[in-house]
């Protein structure tokens, strides 16, 4: 019954999606942090940048962000980001995308997380001479962070399912030979479920892991 | 009590530290702080008592910035408050704080609490600012609670903590914003007497309290504040016994008579 995956190399197409989505989950990480920061930070002019990115990039459909990067920044502008190779542009370009969109939802996790944290707790930080980066960094970011695993699993296990969207741009993961295999084999059915099982394969565990996680680094007052 | 007094004397009123020149300050209508005037020189312990919602508070916190004021002018050991940025933390290392609800950082344990602002702010090195650690640690009474986190000890164990995260700046002046307010009774003393001991040594000290017990025995000098005026200044003795203003009278009645 399995015997046409042989055809296929579907644990490479899940190890592009696992690329996708760490590479991206690293960047939306990163990026979402400085977001958060430009938005509870003292300059108006970054609180008023981080307010408009979130803004504009959460209520965008995340195909037109990966559509864009595609058709956009590479086709029209040019932009390559140091690749030649067609494939490796693709998913250089989709890790963008994912990251760009993925990170309007890590600035707005973390910035409830920085509301869980004690106003005292900053007031105690620049009372000792820290500064605005240094009472951030040190006191209320590993607070914020420490609060919002839950949350940041969520959006973990979306982006993880977003990487799909990477198969509009040609990028070989997962949802890319799932419509390849569609197409040449009669067995609608039995091929979606195996990319489900995939997915879930995937998901699953990170929910779990996480969640013992959240419960382990969870701040007590 | 003696060697309070004996401290008291010793003071020497010419050298200031803190000087607040006609501050003001509002929250929105409420017109917080008006035209205080208040100077505080290097050893002295100053107590500031007064009702709820008299400002005494936002005073205590305008020392180091944590409120900014809308006109007027204060002083640390002669210099003007910066504006926020560089300058400002700098001033702020050598104002120590003591807050009401003891803001420990609930993420690291007490003795990560102490070295903090000695590594970040200080740039002493970890080994020497872990030995400064659990020294005040020992100090305070609380050396035994080292490894531990905040969230795991008593309130009155945690305020000790505090003060020794205060102390470990070397500050100039440490300002205690009611330190005792959010403690069960039986652990009031136990901080009260880290507190008369930092007094003994010379810290110079700014207490918003309602111990008036403190304020006898500790204070060089209580100021009396009522809806956002400095009302009265004078010696504990005579502030306790003689009050000259009605609003001062009125309070001391209403506290130390029933």
């Amino acid at each position: 019954m399995f015997d046409f995956l042989d055809h296929y190399d579907l644990l490479g197409a899940f190890w592009t999606t696992v690329q996708l989505t760490v590479i991206s989950a690293i960047g939306s990480l990163i990026w979402g942090t400085v977001l958060a920061a430009m938005r509870v930070g003292p300059v108006p002019v970054m609180r008023g940048f981080g307010t408009a990115y979130v803004n504009i990039v959460r209520n965008t459909p995340l195909t037109v962000i990966i559509l864009f990067s595609s058709l956009g920044l590479n086709d029209t502008l040019g932009i390559s980001l140091g690749a030649t190779d067609f494939k490796v542009i693709g998913f250089r370009l989709a890790v963008l995308g994912l990251t760009a969109y993925t990170s309007a939802f890590v600035c707005e996790a973390l910035r409830a997380g920085i509301n869980t944290v004690p106003v005292g707790q900053a007031e105690a930080a620049r009372a000792l001479g820290l500064s605005f980066v240094q009472v951030l960094t040190l006191v209320v970011l590993p607070q914020a962070f420490r609060a919002v695993v839950g949350p940041l699993t969520n959006v973990l296990i979306a982006l993880t399912k977003n990487t799909t969207v990477a198969a509009a741009i040609g990028v070989a993961e997962a949802a890319l030979l799932m419509k390849q295999m569609i197409e040449n084999e009669a067995q609608l059915l039995l091929i979606s479920a195996v990319i489900a099982f995939g997915f879930v394969c995937l998901t699953l565990p990170t929910g779990l892991i996480l969640g013992w996680v959240g419960k382990k680094v969870a701040v007590k007052r | 009590m003696t060697e309070a007094s004996m401290v008291k004397e010793s003071v020497s009123a010419t050298d200031e530290l803190v000087a607040l020149k006609s501050v003001n300050k509002h929250f929105g209508a409420l017109h917080v702080l008006q035209d205080i005037d208040l100077t505080i020189a290097r050893g002295e312990v100053v107590v500031v008592i007064g009702p709820s919602g008299s400002g005494k508070s936002t005073l205590c916190r305008t020392i180091n910035r944590l409120e900014t004021i809308d006109s007027g002018e204060i002083l640390i050991d002669g210099k003007p408050l910066p504006q926020e940025g560089k300058e400002l933390a700098r001033l702020r290392a050598d104002v120590g704080m003591v807050f009401q609800s003891f803001n420990l950082f609930a993420h690291k344990t007490v003795l990560e609490n102490v070295m903090l602002g000695q590594i970040k702010v200080r740039k002493a090195d970890k080994q020497v600012a872990e030995e400064k650690a659990r020294t005040l640690l020992d100090r305070v009474g609380v050396g035994t609670q080292a490894d531990k986190y905040p969230a795991q000890l008593s309130g009155g164990q945690q305020q000790r903590v505090a003060i020794a995260r205060a102390l470990a700046m070397d500050p100039k002046v440490i300002l205690f914003d009611e330190p005792t307010s959010a403690l069960d009774p039986e652990m009031i003393n136990e901080v009260l007497e880290v507190m008369q001991q930092l007094a003994r040594d010379g810290m110079t000290m700014v207490v918003v309290t309602h111990e008036m017990g403190f304020a006898r025995s500790a204070a060089n000098r209580v100021v009396f504040m009522a809806d956002g005026r400095i009302v009265e200044e004078a010696a504990p003795e005579q502030f306790f016994s003689n009050p000259r203003s009605d609003r001062a009278k009125d309070f001391l009645s209403k506290i130390l008579h029933h």
